[in-house]
């Protein structure tokens, strides 16, 4: 990096003579921290923060939040800095004075970890009395979070003003926080804190209790005790954390056997190329993003909703072809399908990878898929949520529409007797490629999901069928609700051998143990009985 | 087995392709060592090395046609079976370096060396005998097996659930081999061989040595299948094949049938494993991958079910076209080739290229004789090969 | 079925059949290794996996391999001769790694060959290699423990990428815990090992790593970044050092993201994950995640601009992302230039011995030197992810920082040296003075 040193070397020079020869009185100590955050010295930063922070200045926050957000703009050469607001405008951070626009040559200061914490606590001790609720609650995280000693008299004031319950609460465990590390606070009020904490009762409370160092033993065994209890309840919560990964890993395993359990399970077609339907569907939310992103930004967050039905339409569309030009020749053969549908789906893994390209594809969680919450010490995440609750919506039409429509019926009489159906004037082979259509345009539906949690690369199906295969034939062949009691059962029993025995050996322990179960129950969890069976 | 089942389960087709293999185990070797280099009929070794694997191939496919094309048992995890008998043998192989590692120690091989185990973990004892690693080669798959089919056949566990549990073992297996705690080198495998029974792995003479050895194993594996599927053990399990709860009432112990053809099969795929790694000079856990199984079946699938000669004839003409494909100018589209073949051959050919042919055959010759239709397997093999 | 009795055999049993069959076959060998290489050109193999689960990283390589070849003919070609590339797909199968290697040295001759990702791959190359005595570039950063003499390593050895990382986070970020996590594989288990042992150098506890494995793909990361999280919460400062392999990142980095796991709590340093991983992730909740790398995209250097401008012009895509294994192909290829050009051959064992001491330049303003071990010298940059896919370098080694071939920290290792030159061992043992092995 010659250039940015050479730079650096020349500002340096540049301030010696700024130094020099400029008028001294007009750079008090606020305006020399500004002027440090064009050095591009993280440590030069870092001292300007907190000189900045605690000044006083009315720009103290417009700083510290541009400084945030990356529109702190520094002029290496002039070693002025500009606030950039979003608005367009600009004002010199040193004065305040508005400017006419920011010369080329700045650009936004840099952050680094260790600066982006120091800014959060900076931004929240000077936020603590902001009108805004969110604000305010973000702000006294944030001071628990950094509980720096500094901070404490602003909490105190805060405090005493504060009328928001949860901004209160949220104040008391930083007051907390803060004390607890204080040398000098009294041990009542250690004792105190350590209580707070307790009742806060989280895994960063427990951290904070942990890492306090030494401190009065009464302090120290008042903590022991407090760290006991929040083990214990975090143990009891680790379990319902792991049933919820379990669900949540269930519905993921559902979701991509779905369509495969109508292909295979009902239809008795081996689809190899099944996989290949659900990375079509993730392809489908990437191509229907990109549209977004260059046309119509503003409809992001609809973007799944777009592409569900077009995922549906286009696997949907593929499968029908498939099955007009290649399965139906092949009905009565089962093992033949696996290997005509092995090729096909190597055909597409590579066309997809010719018009796509072999690497990844981004495709981004909207706004209302990102991100979690905190149920009791739980996190769940927003993505894991909604696939839950998609997957059980599209088995619930699923089902809905095999049970009540007059297509669904149609199905049903093929998959039970084809030739009576025959007979009773229904036209099989019109129902075979729809049935096969509907199969492969669900699994083009788990694709527009799964693209929020996995990668969308040609590889995308293949990581998928053995699970999928392993979830219909656990649940057992042609039947529904085995396959998603099969899927629930695998997810659940998964994640909880997970932590015991790592996922690798979990995993193996979950195939070995389908093994076996297939011995006792050979026709999986709910068997097809009659006829249908030797079919 | 007595000569004159031998000769009786020969047939023209048969007999043709035994000697094709076998003409073919003695010409490339000696024209690959006595023939100067670069004339025009002297084999390279890289194509010594590249058709012994193919030899290999075809020992794999004989074991899953002798199970799915006689006995209706689809094997999607044949490949565990294969990777095993080449680990034992690559056991064999990694202890026979010695001294030679890159860290000179005379017991541990080097993923163990610097994964820090102090002692040679139990079940690597004694693969620094050839005997031992040879019965091992054969005793792991043939064990593992018995086993699964000894649980998987009493529970009448068939059709696509056996399929799809043999693919969940092979699957497990490759979860397990890739692990690095398993003891087995992880992801890396077993690989840097140096000697067999005292031989440079990479002289041309072992090289053409261990390919003539291949093409013997296939003239024998070749042999014992014709055996067995044209006793009457063969048409129990066709039988079997054809109706097994028919043959069941008719008071076959299809199990134990089942059982011993799996095993048999098992313990083939082993010794094809085991040929195949000094040859290609690495064994890792993708060969237990579920791919892997599955394309073998095609393999099967391609040259003909049920008819021998058809899988090992299938096993080479899919290879060479992968090997074909993959280079030059028709690399970035060889998967489209290759899936298409795959698409062409079940819905244009599904008795596969030779049961295809035979059928052509019968038909122009107008020769309804049931017995001999599946006999002209070979002729095809060397019409294929013209 | 399949009866027939002796007589029928001897009756339609065709010598005939038999022998036309068999020359046919003995032709059709013949016919295969035929090809004849054309004189007037010097051959450069490419084996980069353009299908298959690898085909994700590896195509990029051999872009890269085809551009430099284009630029280098523009220039008027290698001794007078043009250079063409012969390129051939493993597939991501090991094996058939072997298989193109062979047939690339024997029956295309190439003169050279740049390829392999994995290591398993290079394992199932090397014994060909060695055989057949012809070069391989190996681009990948990869655990070290090898030295090889027809093998040149220019990506990172550890002591040029982890080492490196974990210094700045434990000097910069105070870091006191630390989370090794990594895919179950020979890279991520030799990499933690040396760390492992370095951290105890440095007087970190044994309960302050956490050593954790996941299979190849692993996508469910929902168990183990909660137990990463709880792992943090023991009060002292925490962070993640991620050896997980390429397709496993993008969930790992969503579940960090979504968890609400910030770079500022506990910051996730990658060995690799680049610029063209991160194309796949949005990477606005990652920003502050860092990455340990020899070469950055975002690095401004007038070598690095004009690279960057020539390849989005050569592959059409003005988005087209660079990487570091790249640059290492860019360093190995013009190194394999200059040497075949002191020597004026394109025989191997000439260019072998003449690549120790040869320097070019890299892409980010400094010289890498050829090393007797067959490693290069590299500088080490520490990028942070930013909102817009790329890094910025927030901290960068002095120097240059020479490859070790056999790491110091391990006890298997640390008296090992690879000198190709003086003692022409890959593993020489500076204690007993012995070439361990068969030196070979």
């Amino acid at each position: 990096m010659p250039t940015r040193l050479s730079a650096r070397l020349c500002s340096f020079v540049l301030s010696l003579f700024l130094i020099a020869f400029a008028l001294p009185a007009l750079a008090g100590p606020f305006e020399d921290a500004v002027a440090k955050f064009a050095n591009d010295d993280y440590s030069d930063t870092e001292e300007a923060i907190g000189v900045v922070a605690s000044s006083g200045n009315k720009l103290a926050f417009p700083i510290i939040s541009a400084l945030q957000d990356g529109r702190l703009m520094a002029d290496p050469d002039s070693k002025k800095v500009y606030i950039t607001g979003a608005d367009g405008k600009s004002v010199d951070a040193a004065t305040g004075e508005a400017v006419a626009s920011v010369p080329d040559s700045a650009s936004a200061v840099r952050l680094n970890n260790r600066l982006r914490r120091s800014v959060d606590a900076a931004l929240g001790s000077l936020t603590l009395q902001s009108p805004d609720v969110t604000t305010r609650l973000q702000a006294a995280q944030s001071v628990f979070k950094s509980h720096e000693e500094t901070a404490l008299e602003a909490v105190d004031a805060a405090l005493a003003k504060e009328s928001n319950r949860s901004v209160k609460a949220a104040l008391g465990e930083a007051r907390a926080a803060i004390l607890l590390f204080k040398s000098d606070a009294t041990e009542v009020e250690k004792l105190e804190a350590v209580a707070t904490l307790k009742a806060r009762g989280d895994q960063e409370a427990m951290a904070l209790l942990t890492g306090m160092g030494d401190q009065p033993a009464t302090v120290t065994k008042a903590a022991a005790s407090a760290i006991s209890s929040i083990q214990s309840s975090l143990a009891v919560w680790s379990t319902v954390q792991n049933a919820w990964y379990g669900l949540s890993l269930g519905s993921v395993l559902l979701l991509a056997a779905i369509g495969l359990a109508i292909t295979f399970g009902v239809m008795g077609v081996i689809n190899m190329a099944h996989g290949e339907m659900v990375m079509l569907g993730a392809y489908t939310t990437f191509v229907v993003q990109e549209v977004i992103r260059t046309r119509y930004p503003a409809l992001f967050d609809y973007s799944l909703l777009i592409a569900v039905p077009l995922a549906f339409l286009v696997a949907g569309a593929i499968g029908v072809l498939i099955e007009r030009s290649i399965i139906r020749f092949l009905y009565g053969r089962p093992l033949e399908t696996l290997l005509a549908t092995w090729g096909l789906s190597l055909v597409l893994q590579q066309a997809v990878r010719t018009m796509f390209g072999p690497t990844n594809r981004e495709v981004g969680n909207p706004s209302w898929m990102s991100g979690a919450f905190e149920l009791g010490q739980i996190t769940i995440t927003y993505n894991r949520l909604w696939i839950l609750v998609f997957t059980l919506a599209v088995f619930a039409i699923l089902l809905a529409m095999l049970r009540y429509s007059a297509i669904g019926l149609e199905m049903r009489a093929v998959t039970q007797n084809r030739r009576m159906a025959a007979s009773m004037g229904i036209a099989t082979s019109r129902v075979d490629a729809l049935t096969f259509g509907l199969g492969s345009g669900i699994a083009g539906i788990a694709g527009v999901a799964l693209s929020q949690i996995d990668n969308v690369s040609p590889n995308l199906g293949q990581s998928y069928i053995i699970d999928s295969f392993m979830v219909v034939v656990f649940g057992g062949v042609g039947n529904l609700w085995g396959t998603l009691v099969g899927a629930f059962t695998l997810g659940i029993a998964n994640k909880f051998l997970e932590p015991v025995a790592g996922a690798v050996l979990g995993k193996i322990a979950i195939l070995v143990l389908i093994i076996l179960f297939i011995q006792k129950r050979p026709r999986g969890l709910f068997a097809l009985k009659g006829r249908a069976v030797e079919a | 087995m007595t000569p004159h089942m031998l000769t009786r389960s020969l047939d023209r087709g048969a007999t043709i392709f035994l000697l094709v293999v076998a003409a073919l185990g003695v010409l490339i070797p000696l024209s690959n060592l006595l023939l100067p280099q670069g004339s025009f009929l002297q084999v390279p070794t890289y194509l010594v090395a590249l058709w012994g694997k193919y030899v290999c191939y075809a020992i794999l496919a004989l074991a899953i046609d002798l199970i799915w094309g006689y006995c209706g048992i689809l094997s999607l995890g044949h490949g565990a079976f294969f990777a095993l008998g080449g680990y034992a043998m690559g056991m064999y192989l990694m202890r026979q370096i010695g001294t030679r590692g890159v860290y000179g120690n005379p017991v541990l091989p080097d993923f163990m060396v610097f994964l820090n185990y102090s002692k040679l973990p139990w079940y690597w004892h004694g693969f620094d005998m050839f005997w031992f690693a040879a019965l091992m080669v054969l005793f792991v798959p043939g064990l593992l097996a018995f086993c699964f089919g000894w649980l998987a056949f009493r529970s009448r566990v068939t059709g696509v659930y056996l399929s799809i549990i043999t693919q969940a073992m092979t699957y497990a297996l490759l979860l397990a081999f890739f692990r690095n705690d398993f003891g087995f080198g992880g992801n890396n495998g077993l690989t840097d061989f140096k000697d067999i029974l005292g031989f440079n792995v990479q002289a041309e003479g072992t090289r053409a040595a261990l390919f003539a050895l291949s093409c013997l194993a296939l003239i024998l594996s070749f042999l014992i299948c014709r055996s067995v599927v044209s006793s009457k053990l063969g048409k129990v399990l066709i039988a079997i094949r054809d109706a097994e709860s028919r043959s069941r009432f008719l008071g076959y112990r299809v199990e134990s049938y089942k059982l011993f053809v799996f095993t048999l099969s098992a313990c083939m795929a082993g010794v094809a494993g085991a040929l195949y790694v000094p040859q290609v000079g690495i064994i890792n856990p993708s060969e237990f991958a579920p791919g892997n199984s599955i394309e073998a079946v095609i393999w099967v699938a391609v040259g003909g079910r049920g008819t021998l000669v058809g899988a090992a004839l299938g096993a080479v003409v899919v290879n060479y076209a992968k090997t074909f494909f993959t280079s030059g100018v028709l690399a970035p589209y060889w998967l489209f080739m290759l899936g298409a073949l795959f698409i062409l051959v079940t819905l244009l050919l599904p008795k596969g290229i030779v049961g295809t042919f035979n059928a052509w055959r019968d038909q122009s010759k107008e020769k309804r004789n049931t017995v001999s239709a599946a006999a002209e397997d070979g002729v095809a093999a060397a019409k294929m090969a013209e | 079925m399949f009866n027939k009795s002796t007589h029928d055999i001897a009756a339609s049993f065709s010598r005939r059949g038999v022998l036309a069959a068999t020359a046919g076959l003995m032709l059709g060998l013949a016919s295969i290794s035929g090809a004849k290489a054309a004189d007037d050109t010097i051959k450069v193999g490419v084996l980069h996996s353009l299908s298959g689960t690898m085909a994700i990283s590896e195509t990029t390589l051999k872009d890269t391999i085809l551009f430099l070849i284009d630029e280098q003919n523009k220039k008027g070609g290698v001794l007078g001769k043009k250079l063409e590339a012969v390129v051939v797909d493993p597939a991501s199968n090991w094996p058939l790694f072997a298989e193109k290697a062979r047939e690339l040295i024997t029956k295309d001759k190439v003169s050279v060959v740049f390829g392999c990702w994995t290591s398993v791959s290079r394992k199932s190359v090397l014994p060909v290699f060695k055989e057949l005595n012809n070069i391989l570039f190996y681009p990948v950063q990869y655990e070290g423990e090898e030295s090889e003499r027809n093998v040149f390593y220019t990506g990172a050895a550890p002591n040029q990428q982890a080492i490196p990382a974990v210094d700045y986070l434990m000097k910069d970020e105070k870091v006191k815990r630390w989370v090794l996590a990594g895919t179950d594989y020979v890279y991520p288990r030799t990499t933690n090992k040396i760390l492992e042992a370095y951290l105890k150098s440095k007087g970190v506890a044994q309960e302050d790593i956490m050593i954790n494995y996941t299979p190849f793909g692993h996508s469910d990361w929902q168990t183990i970044v909660a137990d990463i999280k709880k792992f943090g919460s023991a009060g002292k400062k925490t962070a993640v050092v991620s050896t997980i392999n390429g397709d496993a990142n993008v969930p790992f980095y969503k579940e960090l993201g979504n968890q609400g796991i910030k770079a500022k709590d506990i910051p996730v340093v990658a060995f690799s994950v680049g610029e063209e991983e991160l194309a796949g992730i949005d990477t606005k909740p990652l920003v502050g995640h860092l990455a340990a790398w020899n070469y950055f995209e975002s690095i401004k250097n007038p070598a690095n601009e004009k690279f960057i401008k020539d390849w989005q012009t050569y592959t059409k895509n003005p988005k087209r992302v660079t990487n570091d294994p790249m640059e290492a192909h860019v360093i190995g290829f013009n190194m394999w230039v200059k040497a075949v050009e002191k020597v004026k051959s394109t025989d191997p064992d000439k260019v072998i011995d003449a690549l120790p001491g040869i320097e070019a330049p890299n892409l980010t303003g400094g010289v890498s030197k050829m090393l007797p071990n067959h490693h290069i010298t590299k500088p080490v940059f520490i990028g942070e992810i930013k909102a817009n896919g790329q890094f910025d370098v927030v901290w960068k080694t002095p120097s240059l920082v020479p490859g070790d071939a056999w790491s110091k920290e391990l006890d298997g290792s640390k008296d090992l040296i690879g000198d190709w030159v003086g003692k022409k061992c890959g593993n020489f043992n500076t204690k007993t003075n012995k070439c361990l092995g068969s030196g070979s």
